[in-house]
């Protein structure tokens, strides 16, 4: 079981290399999916063999909302706003491969710094969730397109996600549900909102939007 | 405390109506000053219950909020400080359907209603809690729904500007309170107010709440919000917090007090200083403003001058042993809240009047308005010999009591203690003689004479919903001023519970002021009586006589126009030339240079002193001091949130390593 466990941790560091190097929008869209399913997959490995009703439905509902319908609206938010890739990110490319590494190392060595109130079933389990919050700050903090900035969001929700599944074994199903409703809510939130501005501004770059801001000139 | 809950309820009824019925013009007024009306007469009934000296009532209820707890009480001083809330925001509301249809057409009324009902709400919270956290969250519900009020007319840059000051003020205020709460609960190992104790340090909390509260209250020289926000809101909103919402620093105050353990008497002292140098700044700058409203806010500084004078009264009272300053100052202090809470709402409501029809507070605009609003003249009268401290009104009767208090204070203590106690007496002298130029001068210039200008002249009398909260407080004042001795006689469990008197002993004392203060309304109410009969006979002796009116002596001028009366300025310059060290008072003369007379131009302004002198200074060089952070805020997003990983990061690891 815990080599399952730790294929499907390996496998969702792979995707927040992927995430970090991918310029085509879509692509990144399709990664972020495959993590979401891959949290759903996790949470049942997660359950030691002993399938119940709420154990399996609930990581089955995330993985369906992570990987199908908040994609679905990223997906449609792009379309809508009419952008393809991400043109200049701000880190280039490969600068963020390297930059992905080093908070690789960085959250191996945290993961296991941190003292936890539970032991987590893989000791990968930590630092894995560590690094995709890590990766999806890093690119909220390098992108410039607003759908990149959703998709970093995800990213991080996705690394909150993880790492609750390493903390507490079961969380409460209220738990589970109110982030699932959480991350919906953020992400129909930003595909209303960057296809609206798209529509004012007819470009979604951020940090275009400083004309717009508090910045005194 | 059912009753209490049902009116918190009616409030937040009246909020999220207000909310719902945001397009719908007539619902919106009906729910949205119906929840604060009802509320506030369904909370009057427990409120009165408590301040007339039923037993103090409470409730409490879990609360998630870590170190918090839903813990509401209702005792003697928090029933004191609801009864003029509760009044003023019932009579604000009703008032406020007929003002704010004047803007009906202009922008949406629904955030109006909306504040006006949490601000109710959180008011009523504020005097109630018996939690810290539930007590500062209240009080910042408080700030900021009144800063949306003031800010209604956000379309204008004045009123912006004015919101601005005042939130940064009420924030800078509350940083001292959140200081000073953490401490006491530090010390004493609650956040209830039953659980805090005496405590080592009391001197520390004791500052610390003089500057928390004193921001709001509007002390000197922490009034300078007050006469930007006040002008800038709705005047039933300057009603609102010029009549009560300053109190609940007053009120703030006095809990803290109950706190501390025995008074010091340097508390009472710096109270006294602070309440002299409020009371005569208040009433100076007052009398050197050209906006009617602006003039009202400088005298909510005053008047709290005059609270804060009777507090400091009643501490040096308590530490001194002599009971009778204490009761008598105390007993003053809080019915002069009570009495300005009056006087104060009634008349910011009549400036609001005339700001209604003639669209201009400019006092030098206008003029013979009595005329023209014979309802509103008559209550500003009521009003304005109520504030100046005239008998037989309401005014007069609480500055008595502290007249009373530092008198017997100046002579039953020693030499150390009379000289502050005699400047206190010469100093309220001071003020009250001040006021009454000032309303003279509000008056004679807005009500008398002939229209200064083209509005004035067209000014009509405002409807009954606008003039019926005026006659209610008007008359307030006249039966507090004549039967004020029941309501000191009522205030035992209140005085008890500051200054933790034997309460035979406040027994005694307050039978004796209330003694003193009846006989006082005894020659009120002859005095009245008296210029009833002369009112009587002036009408039987013209009754048959022809009454024509025509012009005074002109002084031979060939055509008199009514630009040529007396302005307000002119009117209270020799005052204010006397007093020219203090206010500073610019003022700008423009030709009178040749033989033959051309164009010439005369201006004043009298800036704020504090806020000139002090606070301009100050945060400018805080600018200077900061500005190499400046090139932090680029304006990017992805900046920003870099910003946010980073202190994350550097919290996480500080705890770790």
């Amino acid at each position: 079981m815990s080599q399952l466990i730790n294929s499907v941790l390996v496998l969702l560091v792979l995707t927040g290399f992927m995430l970090l190097s991918s310029s085509r929008l879509a692509a990144c869209i399709h990664v972020v999916a495959f993590q979401g399913v891959l949290l759903g997959l996790l949470a049942i490995l997660m359950q030691h063999g002993e399938l119940t009703v709420t154990g399996v439905l609930l990581p089955l509902s995330t993985a369906l909302v992570k990987g199908f319908l908040l994609p679905w609206l990223l997906f449609r938010a792009m379309r809508e706003a009419d952008t393809v890739r991400e043109v200049e990110p701000l880190i280039s490319y490969n600068l963020s491969i390297i930059a992905g590494s080093a908070v690789l190392v960085f959250a191996l060595w945290l993961g296991q710094r941190l003292r936890l109130p539970s032991q987590p079933p893989s000791s990968l389990l930590v630092p894995a969730a560590l690094f995709m919050s890590f990766v999806g700050m890093l690119v909220i903090v390098s992108r410039r397109k607003a759908v990149t900035q959703a998709l970093g969001y995800l990213a991080l929700e996705n690394g909150v996600y993880a790492f609750g599944a390493a903390v507490a074994l079961r969380l409460p199903v209220l738990v589970e549900l109110g982030i699932l409703l959480d991350v919906f809510v953020g992400v129909f939130v930003m595909g209303i909102a960057i296809f609206h501005i798209s529509r004012e501004f007819e470009h979604i770059d951020t940090d275009k939007f400083a004309a717009s801001t508090d910045r005194p000139r | 405390m059912t009753t209490l809950v049902a009116s918190l309820l009616f409030f937040g009824a009246g909020a999220v109506a207000s909310v719902i019925f945001a397009r719908r013009q007539r619902w919106l007024r009906l729910f949205g000053a119906g929840g604060v009306i009802l509320g506030s007469v369904c909370g009057l009934v427990p409120a009165v219950r408590v301040a007339m000296g039923a037993p103090p009532q409470s409730l409490r209820m879990a609360w998630d909020v870590p170190y918090g707890s839903l813990y509401l009480r209702l005792d003697a001083l928090s029933a004191f400080f609801l009864v003029p809330i509760f009044l003023i925001c019932a009579l604000a509301a009703l008032y406020g359907t007929e003002y704010l249809e004047a803007y009906r057409e202009r922008k949406s009324l629904a955030p109006a209603w909306f504040f006006l009902n949490v601000l109710a709400a959180s008011m009523a919270v504020v005097v109630l809690a018996n939690n810290a956290v539930l007590f500062l969250m209240a009080w910042e519900t408080m700030s900021l729904s009144s800063f949306f009020l003031v800010t209604f007319e956000n379309e204008k840059k004045s009123t912006r500007r004015a919101g601005w000051t005042y939130l940064v003020a009420s924030h800078i205020g509350t940083t001292f309170l959140l200081v000073l709460f953490v401490l006491l609960g530090k010390a004493n190992g609650s956040l209830d107010f039953d659980r805090f104790g005496p405590a080592s340090g009391a001197g520390a909390f004791f500052v610390l709440a003089l500057a928390g509260f004193g921001t709001k209250a509007g002390f000197v020289p922490l009034h300078v919000w007050l006469p930007e926000a006040h002008p800038a809101a709705p005047s039933h909103v300057s009603a609102i917090m010029s009549a009560v919402m300053i109190k609940t620093g007053i009120y703030g105050l006095l809990r803290i007090l109950t706190f501390l353990g025995p008074m010091q008497a340097w508390w009472g002292w710096t109270l006294c200083a602070i309440g002299l140098s409020s009371g005569v700044l208040g009433v100076l700058l007052a009398l050197a403003q050209h906006d009617l409203k602006r003039l009202l806010a400088y005298h909510s500084v005053e008047n709290i001058g005059i609270i804060a004078l009777g507090i400091g009264v009643g501490i040096v009272g308590v530490s001194l042993g002599e009971p009778f300053v204490a009761v008598a100052g105390f007993a003053g202090a809080m019915l002069h809240v009570l009495n300005h809470a009056m006087f104060k709402a009634l008349l910011f409501l009549d400036a609001g009047n005339i700001a209604h029809t003639t669209h201009t507070r400019e006092i030098d605009r206008l003029g013979g308005l009595l005329a023209r609003m014979p309802a509103t003249g008559a209550t500003f009268l009521v009003g304005a010999a109520a504030i100046s401290g005239l008998p037989p009104l309401n005014g007069f009767i609480s500055e008595f009591l502290i007249y009373m208090a530092s008198f017997k204070g100046a002579v039953s203590s020693g030499a150390f203690g009379s000289v502050p106690m005699l400047a206190t007496l010469s100093g309220l002298a001071l003020i009250g003689g001040l006021a009454l130029a000032c309303f003279t001068k509000a008056f004679g210039i807005v009500f008398l004479g002939q229209p200064r200008s083209e509005r004035a002249e067209h000014a009509r009398e405002a409807g009954l919903a606008m003039l019926a909260p005026g006659f209610v407080l008007a008359a307030g004042c006249v039966l507090v001023g004549l039967f004020g001795a029941s309501v000191v006689r009522a205030m035992a469990p209140l005085i008890s519970n500051v200054t933790h008197l034997q309460s035979s002993l406040i027994g005694f004392d307050l039978a004796g002021a209330a003694n003193s203060v009846e006989r006082v309304a005894q020659f009120g109410a002859l005095l009245i009586a008296m210029a009833a009969l002369l009112a009587l006979a002036r009408t039987k002796v013209l009754a048959r006589r022809r009454v024509s009116t025509a012009t005074t002596w002109d002084c031979g001028y060939a055509s008199p126009s009514p630009r040529m009366q007396y302005t307000a300025s002119s009117f209270a310059q020799p005052l204010t030339t006397s007093f020219r060290m203090l206010l500073q008072t610019r003022e700008v003369l423009t030709g009178m240079e040749e033989t033959f007379p051309r164009r010439a131009e005369f201006h004043s302004h009298t800036d704020d002193p504090y806020q000139r002198y002090l606070f301009q200074p100050l945060f400018q060089s805080i600018n200077r001091a900061t500005a190499f952070l400046r090139p932090l805020q680029q304006g990017g997003v992805q900046l920003y949130v870099l910003y946010i990983v980073v202190t994350l990061l550097a919290v996480m690891l500080w705890e770790i390593a």
